[in-house]
């Protein structure tokens, strides 16, 4: 077992159940932190302390290593992640008025979180599936050759969820 | 006795189409005529036409039905599994020709490829591994441990002319020697799927349609290098690869084709995967290396290469999971059969996966030496709505443009360098007349700035001035010194960045000023966009004598920039206009325009 924290021990244990799958394999943190944001959905400077505790590392690295990563996040986010794929074959078939639409109907901006904590709005690198340009995902839903006028459909139907 | 055997496309292009929904009604539909015994359904790697998606191959016929949706199973199942007779509504149209084909090996798509790399993808289900068998998988890793040493396998990568396929086309077979003729204990074998190329899809669909291959590759280069342990790493964003690979992983290890005395030899191989998280400078080989690690994954100079000193600082190989796929052919087919294909120093195929403004984007294989022509026109059906052909990116955010002067160069390792451009991994991303180009080169200028790992100043600095011209450019506030400064700073972030990232950073910006100089100069000088992409160069205008007054347009502009009284025409206040385009859309009598 490792040290105190201010999470709670339900919390603590998941953590510490998870580096203990990982103990001794080499180069593990990133691993480690892949499974931990698994589960709590976003690293918090505690989760992230904890971490570092539990593989004996100092938390300086493995804050390094959280921020270095763009799937690393440190901040919560929406139940929906509306992820609008930024990869070059969906930007040239018009990727960025997909974005504008989108933060007109969510009111928030790219990179932001609405205040009800539905909807997360974020770019992503080029998820490979270039054929469908543009695409959006919305959690592990796929929407492929997505147009300027089925945004509004779309927002609307997760809103419903 | 199995009649009929179904192939539905299940890359993650088509299960984002809802191929697997297809998949399911097809059963249940099979199972409703009690043909279940009669007809097998596979599911495939991805099949290569992503545009048509989901696709279904029913063989022994090869019939090739595209954007098959559930409402279409009930009858694919009663008229051609019953009745014998093929649906003609679900066949493929040629774009240029708009010729009807009816079966898979007739379409121009497919007929022009030569699969290497490719040739289990989109043929076998990847999740059985005695598919993988029966079409000659593991038999390359058996002839290499019984019949082979680990200097005869480097000897026949290197006479076949082998070049990685991830970009820097580095041979192969010399790239082994290096790491075997180290007398370290400890060695480890590499493969790079971090793809992080926007618009390169070929890695994933490898790891998807035929993880095996990488395996047994893999499993290769370890005894000839003398490695007892490998690693793939593979991008975040490839939840479907992952899945899948780890999925095979345990089915070879399970058959002895992976741990102690592989396949009763006294030769044992481990093999991990290690999923990245989202930064593209992990592409780079060093810094890949450190995020497997753990660490940030931040590049260090080379020399020593990996060979030398690689993972863990022990010899290491890394090669691209293209590369990887070419092994076992060159093994049980011979260096001789593999250096007949291609041109004279690049040898074999290449992957291209075509998207873009083009209208069969997908994943192809062809010799190496084939045109942009042949690709953009013959095997990719040319561009939508039969516009003009303006340029085609190669490399991605490291590459180049190549243009209509260009259609007809043979396309290998050696003819894109001296374009200005370069092979990278295959991506080839189609533009057409609406294609701003230097819109284009700050879209890559911002790839690149956000991906600059930050390690060396020129490459984090240095892309970010660059970037902070070209959205000058774009928003029409360049001044005439812009150009000279862009070039000045390319040459510099060239010469000066410590990996590949920095020193490739600028070619698209280097290549778009050589090849489309006027379309710079048309934004400095006259505060005009000629493709007509750049929102803030745009105008538009309502034209009076077209115009009836309705005010539909007023009533749908979010920014009430459009004032007018019924009946007469509307007119458009340009410095309140936000350019979204709406008037445009829903004006019925198109009077709006836009310049």
């Amino acid at each position: 077992m490792c040290q105190s924290s201010v999470l709670n021990t339900d919390s603590l244990s998941k953590i510490d159940a998870i580096v203990e799958k990982y103990r001794g394999a080499p180069g593990a943190l990133i691993p480690v932190l892949h499974a931990v944001q698994a589960e709590f959905g976003y690293l918090s400077q505690d989760v992230q302390a904890r971490v570092a505790e539990c593989l004996n590392i100092p938390a300086v690295k493995v804050s390094g290593v959280v921020s270095f990563y763009h799937f690393f996040t440190d901040k919560a986010k929406g139940r929906f992640e509306v992820g609008i794929c930024m990869g070059t074959a969906c930007y040239v078939r018009g990727a960025a008025e997909i974005v504008r639409e989108f933060e007109k109907h969510l009111g928030i901006k790219m990179g932001e979180t609405t205040k009800d904590q539905k909807f997360t709005l974020s770019s992503t690198r080029c998820i490979g599936a270039c054929g469908l340009a543009p695409v959006v995902t919305v959690n592990d839903d796929v929407y492929g050759k997505l147009t300027v006028d089925k945004v509004k459909d779309l927002v609307q139907s997760y809103r419903e969820k | 006795m199995i009649r009929s055997h179904i192939l539905v496309c299940a890359g993650a292009g088509c299960v984002s189409s809802k191929s697997r929904l297809v998949k399911e009604e097809l059963l249940t539909r099979l199972k409703l005529q009690d043909l279940t015994e009669e007809i097998r359904v596979i599911e495939t790697g991805c099949i290569g036409t992503c545009d048509l998606g989901p696709v279904l191959v029913l063989y022994p016929e090869g019939v090739f039905y595209q954007k098959v949706g559930v409402e279409d199973v009930a009858e694919i199942v009663e008229e051609h599994l019953v009745r014998g007779r093929v649906v003609q509504r679900l066949l493929y149209k040629e774009p240029l020709s708009e010729e009807i084909l009816e079966k898979m090996a007739d379409l121009e798509f497919f007929r022009r490829q030569y699969r290497i790399a490719l040739h289990n993808t989109g043929a076998i289900d990847p999740d059985n591994i005695e598919e993988y068998i029966a079409r000659d998988g593991y038999f390359a890793l058996g002839k290499v441990l019984s019949e082979m040493t680990p200097e005869t396998v480097i000897s026949e990568i290197k006479q076949s002319g082998l070049r990685g396929r991830g970009g820097g086309g580095f041979p192969t077979g010399l790239k082994w020697e290096f790491a075997a003729r180290s007398t370290s204990s400890t060695k480890f074998v590499v493969c790079n799927a971090d793809e992080g190329d926007p618009g390169a899809f070929m890695d994933r669909s490898i790891l998807e349609g035929d993880p095996h291959t990488i395996i047994e590759s893999m499993a290769i280069a370890g005894y000839a290098i003398g490695a007892d342990q490998g690693y793939v790493y593979c991008r975040a964003e490839y939840p479907l690869a992952i899945e899948r690979f780890v999925s095979a992983l345990e089915k070879a290890r399970e058959m002895g084709f992976l741990g102690e005395n592989v396949l009763g030899s006294t030769f044992s191989f481990e093999l991990e995967l290690r999923v990245g998280a989202g930064a593209f400078v992990c592409g780079e080989e060093t810094a890949l290396l450190s995020s497997i690690e753990g660490n940030r994954g931040e590049p260090r100079p080379r020399p020593p290469f990996p060979a030398v000193k690689g993972l863990w600082d022990s010899p290491t190989i890394i090669n691209n999971v293209e590369t990887y796929a070419n092994i076992p052919s060159i093994i049980l087919k011979g260096a001789e059969w593999f250096n007949k294909i291609g041109t004279e120093k690049s040898k074999g195929t290449k992957v291209f996966a075509m998207a873009g403004k083009i209208n069969n984007t997908g994943l192809v294989e062809v010799p190496m030496g084939t045109t942009l022509r042949e690709l953009v026109y013959e095997i990719g059906g040319g561009i939508p709505g039969n516009k003009k052909f303006k340029a085609a990116q190669t490399g991605g955010p490291s590459g180049g443009c190549l243009t209509e002067a260009n259609l007809d160069t043979a396309m290998d390792y050696d003819t894109l360098l001296s374009l200005g451009s370069m092979m990278g991994s295959g991506g080839l991303i189609v533009m057409d007349e609406n294609t701003c180009m230097v819109d284009i080169a700050r879209f890559f200028l911002d790839f690149t700035k956000d991906e600059s790992c930050g390690k060396c100043s020129p490459c984090r600095i240095g892309t970010t001035r660059m970037l902070q011209i070209l959205e000058r450019i774009v928003n029409g506030e360049g001044i005439p010194e812009d150009i000279d400064a862009l070039e000045k700073l390319a040459s510099f972030i060239k010469d000066t960045s410590l990996c590949g990232l920095g020193q490739s950073a600028p070619n698209p910006v280097l290549s778009t000023l050589r090849n489309f100089r006027d379309e710079y100069e048309a934004h400095i000088y006259d505060k005009r966009c000629p493709a007509g992409s750049c929102q803030a160069l745009i105008h538009f205008t309502i034209n009076a004598a077209t115009c009836i007054g309705c005010g539909i347009c007023a009533k749908h502009c979010p920014s009430s920039a459009i004032v007018g009284e019924r009946k007469k025409p509307f007119s458009i206040l340009d410095d309140q206009c936000v350019k979204c385009g709406v008037c445009v859309q829903e004006c019925p009598f198109q009077a709006i325009e836009r310049r």
